[in-house]
């Protein structure tokens, strides 16, 4: 029960801080499952991620079930999942009925000055993380660089960029 | 002229939405805006406009605020709450059946094998997320300094993220807000 409403708490959090969504979530999300819970492990946190990509829907309802399951069941998944969608859920109901105009004051726009680029800087902390934990011998390293490549210069879709390099961690001896 | 719709019509339309739109995020703009602007003529296209801002520059997922924000104007508080539930399920309903059978396969050395090379393509995935991100956000000295500044220091002090995003939003605010010089 406890479990269950930290879940709760801690993804209602996640929704409430992250804007713009995608991947502006991941490194929230990694710092309260990996650091402050200790709910996953850097390696099953990339998992979730390459599961959440290949999967259709937001990335964070996909990370919010997938770690309530894994933590506490299927109550873990419905509250961690109601948690993470409820602040949108109530922030743009208030919008839509009371203050369209707040988003064009002067406050607004400077408190997205700063979080945007602050949101930059969080995503290359999680990276320099998850680097080091996925990154731990040549071959590793071969292929984020061929995957790297792939999606930059080739300008190939995530999913098959997974498939292939989960190819590669089989073929490879 | 927009149309009026029904609750089950909002709930369809949003669970296909979230049903067929893979990764999430700005993947799943075009489908929506099909749905929404095309196919049922929920908002018109100054409305489409006007919630995408809204979207991304509210907390949480954009699926989740456009679903919202659709659901409140056609029918109310419970359009509302239908097609968010919509747009939530299949993901919920997908992810859980993964979740179940997931450690059925855990530790066999075929999937360890797969999941060694799926780790650091997904690194790559987020690093190349963040260069376009990066590109986008990263247009003056300003933001170049807000964003080594929270690397810095949540690399050598670990402060968690919500108190360093909140101390950038102060810092953006006291920036905007500067007297002209």
């Amino acid at each position: 029960m406890r479990l269950v409403l930290d879940l709760f708490l801690t993804f209602f959090k996640i929704g409430a801080f992250t804007f713009g969504g995608g991947y502006a979530m991941l490194p929230l999300i990694h710092d309260a499952v990996i650091h402050h819970h200790g709910w996953l492990t850097q390696q099953e946190f990339l998992e979730m991620i390459a599961i959440a990509e290949m999967t259709p829907g937001p990335v964070a309802v996909n990370t919010a079930t997938f770690v309530g399951f894994r933590i506490a069941g299927l109550w873990g998944s419905v509250f961690a999942t109601l948690g993470v969608v409820l602040p949108s859920f109530l922030i743009i109901l208030l919008i839509a009925r009371f203050f369209g105009g707040l988003m064009e004051s002067p406050w607004a726009k400077g408190f997205f000055t700063g979080v945007k680029p602050a949101i930059i800087g969080l995503i290359g902390i999680a990276l320099w993380r998850l680097g080091g934990a996925a990154l731990v011998d040549a071959q590793s390293v071969l292929i984020f660089l061929v995957a790297l490549f792939l999606l930059s210069v080739r300008r190939l879709h995530p999913i098959p960029v997974i498939a292939i390099s989960a190819l590669c961690g089989l073929l490879l001896p | 002229m927009k149309k009026k719709t029904s609750l089950f019509d909002l709930f369809f339309t949003f669970f296909k939405i979230g049903a067929f739109t893979i990764g999430g995020g700005y993947a799943m703009l075009p489908l929506i805006q099909r749905e929404v602007l095309e196919e049922h003529q929920w908002l018109d296209t100054e409305e489409v406009t006007t919630i995408l801002a809204i979207a991304e520059m509210t907390p949480g997922p954009v699926a989740i605020n456009t679903a919202t924000f659709v659901g409140y104007r056609t029918v109310g508080v419970p359009g509302a709450a239908a097609a968010s539930l919509g747009v939530v399920l299949p993901s919920f309903l997908i992810i859980l059946t993964i979740a179940v059978f997931l450690p059925r396969f855990a530790g066999h050395p075929v999937v360890e094998r797969l999941f060694y090379g799926i780790r650091p393509a997904v690194v790559a995935l987020i690093g190349h997320a963040l260069f376009k991100l990066g590109r986008k956000i990263l247009t003056s000295s300003f933001a170049y300094a807000v964003a080594l500044g929270v690397f810095l220091v949540q690399l050598v002090f670990a402060l968690p993220p919500i108190p360093a995003l909140l101390m950038a939003a102060g810092a953006g605010i006291l920036y905007s807000l500067r007297p002209p010089r």
